[in-house]
């Protein structure tokens, strides 16, 4: 999978927050296998940087950051947010996250495609979190996004994909365009689902931080994620009405 | 023969409480503390004081489970004011998923219904349908606490000197015991800084008993009664080594968690708002560290008065297994 001309081999993303304590962060995103960790800058970070500690043990992970905008509800904070994540991290990768309900945190779509533009004409990298709707879609791809990051449910939530119809169809009409499946799985079963639709990767974060034991979690995700992509190129069958025997007819004994 | 000198750095809960022990060793054992008075520089003067090893399994450890147990043995003993009346938690009916959470992950609790939820607090009562109480957890009050066992320090002969900001190198002594806390990280590089804010309101409306721990995926967060009509609402875990001003939307999750607990802190009086940084290692777990002259206890994290007693405990027991040769 290729992503702002960057090479990823593995298809789950995941979130740093949340953990019990770092240690079991860093266990976790090893377990994960994942290549890429998203970091929230807007509470850590405080006026002076007081945040280094925790985004100095996130660079040790030895994976590519994507920072995100996280607890951002206008433009203005989501851009300034975005600013200061480049100068932390030194990438122009950002998860870009204007959040329009508080109770929902659903993504405030006009914000967000406003947001996109500025960050996009200045250069970043960005990855909307946005809905499984296909005009807002296709206006982040006029903005300058390159990937797209429906949600499955709200974040957080882990109901899981709650919209199916929708990211089927999201999937259809966006064939080249990668899409990553953000916010609202629960379960690994959740993750294989999106995979199998098609998605090209899921970014979690609750799921695995919030299970008793999340180390172990992240590597039921990883399994569940190679498990959906492979499913997805094997060519799934078509669910149909009708039984269909899987044992062969031919020399079933006669009873004539 | 003339017992060896231990200096103890910082007289925080981890330095007050080292001190009771090595003294009660029958070593001989001075405080220094960078503040004018105690509680003035300590992270624990903001603490909730909770002793709630079972509660705290939620998220932490095992060993902090394991060791927090000795401090409801060893608090009462050295401040009698302990009170032994359990933890409740409770969560709104939408939010019932948590506490089930909660349990799977915790031990030594009864669930407990509408009735026995006001049985316990009766200011509670119809508030909530579910909840889990943790019978054997204690608390106290901190900041009295701190201050009694610098009484206990002082009838022991045991010196405070306020004023003194050192590093263990400067100290001309036999053995060193530092107790910064935060300030610990110009030598400990891989301490890291968590913010913590929290809020202390009085209300003459409602009364509690015990700690009340409310969940919320969002802003879980714990109300303890203290005297007076007091209490401490707390309070907010920040990856930040920031001890700046409470800000804007923490103090609004603060007291939006006790508003939704009960109405009645709606209307409480805002007595104060506190900020401290915990120091705290990457497992979140203490540790004491011996180098040279100096044993550094530290890494004690949101557990200060739950952690304080076994790890002084054991600091006290390998300081007196040192010869005085070893311990210079």
């Amino acid at each position: 999978m290729d992503i702002y001309g960057i090479e990823i081999v593995s298809r789950l993303l995941l979130g740093s927050g949340k953990y019990p304590s770092p240690t079991i962060m860093t266990e976790a995103v090893v377990a994960s296998g994942t290549g890429i960790v998203t970091v929230s800058l807007r509470r850590e970070s405080g006026t002076q940087r007081s945040g280094q500690d925790f985004w100095a043990m996130i660079r040790g992970l030895g994976v590519r950051i994507l920072p995100n905008t996280a607890g951002c509800y206008s433009v203005k904070e989501a851009v300034t947010t975005a600013q200061m994540a480049r100068d932390v991290f030194g990438t122009s990768w950002i998860k870009l996250e204007v959040i329009g309900d508080a109770d929902t945190l659903q993504p405030d779509v006009f914000g967000l495609v406003e947001a996109a533009t500025l960050l996009a004409e200045d250069g970043f990298e960005v990855f909307p979190y946005t809905t499984e709707d296909l005009v807002v879609a296709e206006r982040l791809l006029e903005a300058g996004c390159r990937v797209l990051m429906p949600w499955a449910s709200p974040i957080g939530s882990g109901k899981g994909l709650n919209n199916v119809f929708g990211l089927r169809t999201l999937r259809a009409h966006f064939p080249e365009v990668p899409l990553i499946v953000d916010a609202g799985i629960g379960l690994p079963s959740h993750a294989a689902a999106a995979m199998e639709l098609g998605y090209d990767a899921v970014l979690l974060n609750t799921a695995v931080a919030m299970a008793g034991d999340p180390v172990a979690m992240a590597g039921a995700f990883a399994k569940a994620i190679e498990a959906g992509r492979a499913a997805f190129l094997a060519a799934p069958m078509e669910p149909r009405d009708m039984a269909s025997p899987s044992t062969p007819l031919i020399g079933k004994a006669s009873l004539e | 023969m003339i017992s060896p000198r231990v200096t103890v750095i910082g007289a925080g809960v981890a330095g007050l409480v080292s001190a009771l022990e090595l003294a009660g060793r029958g070593l001989s054992v001075e405080v220094i503390e960078r503040g004018s008075r105690i509680g003035e520089r300590s992270c624990s003067w903001f603490a909730g004081g909770m002793l709630a090893p079972w509660c705290e399994q939620v998220n932490a450890e095992p060993e902090v489970s394991t060791l927090g147990r000795i401090a409801l043995d060893w608090w009462p003993r050295h401040f009698p004011a302990t009170m032994r009346n359990g933890t409740l938690v409770v969560a709104p009916p939408r939010d019932t998923g948590e506490l089930v959470h909660f349990a799977r992950q915790t031990e030594r609790f009864e669930w407990a219904g509408a009735d026995r939820i006001g049985e316990l607090e009766p200011d509670l009562a119809g508030r909530f349908r579910k909840a889990l109480f943790f019978a054997e957890e204690a608390h106290l009050a901190p900041r009295q606490a701190l201050t009694a066992l610098a009484e206990r320090l002082a009838g022991m002969g045991v010196p405070i000197r306020f004023g003194i900001d050192a590093s263990p190198a400067s100290i001309d002594t036999d053995h060193v015991l530092d107790c910064r806390g935060f300030a610990a990280r110009d030598t400990l590089t891989e301490l890291r800084g968590v913010r913590g804010e929290m809020a202390i309101v009085r209300s003459k409306e409602i009364a509690l008993s015990r700690p009340v721990r409310l969940l919320h995926p969002r802003f879980p967060l714990y109300v303890v009664p203290r005297a007076d009509g007091l209490f401490m609402i707390g309070a907010t875990m920040i990856e930040s080594a920031s001890s700046g001003p409470v800000t804007a939307r923490s103090a609004v999750e603060l007291l939006n968690g006790a508003y939704a607990l009960h109405p009645a802190f709606g209307e409480a009086e805002i007595v104060e708002f506190g900020v401290d940084v915990r120091p705290a290692f990457a497992n979140n777990l203490p540790r004491l560290i011996r180098r040279d002259h100096t044993t550094y206890l530290n890494g004690l994290y949101r557990h200060g008065f739950l952690l304080a007693p076994a790890l002084a405990q054991q600091a006290a027991t390998a300081l007196c297994g040192l010869s005085p040769g070893e311990l210079t």
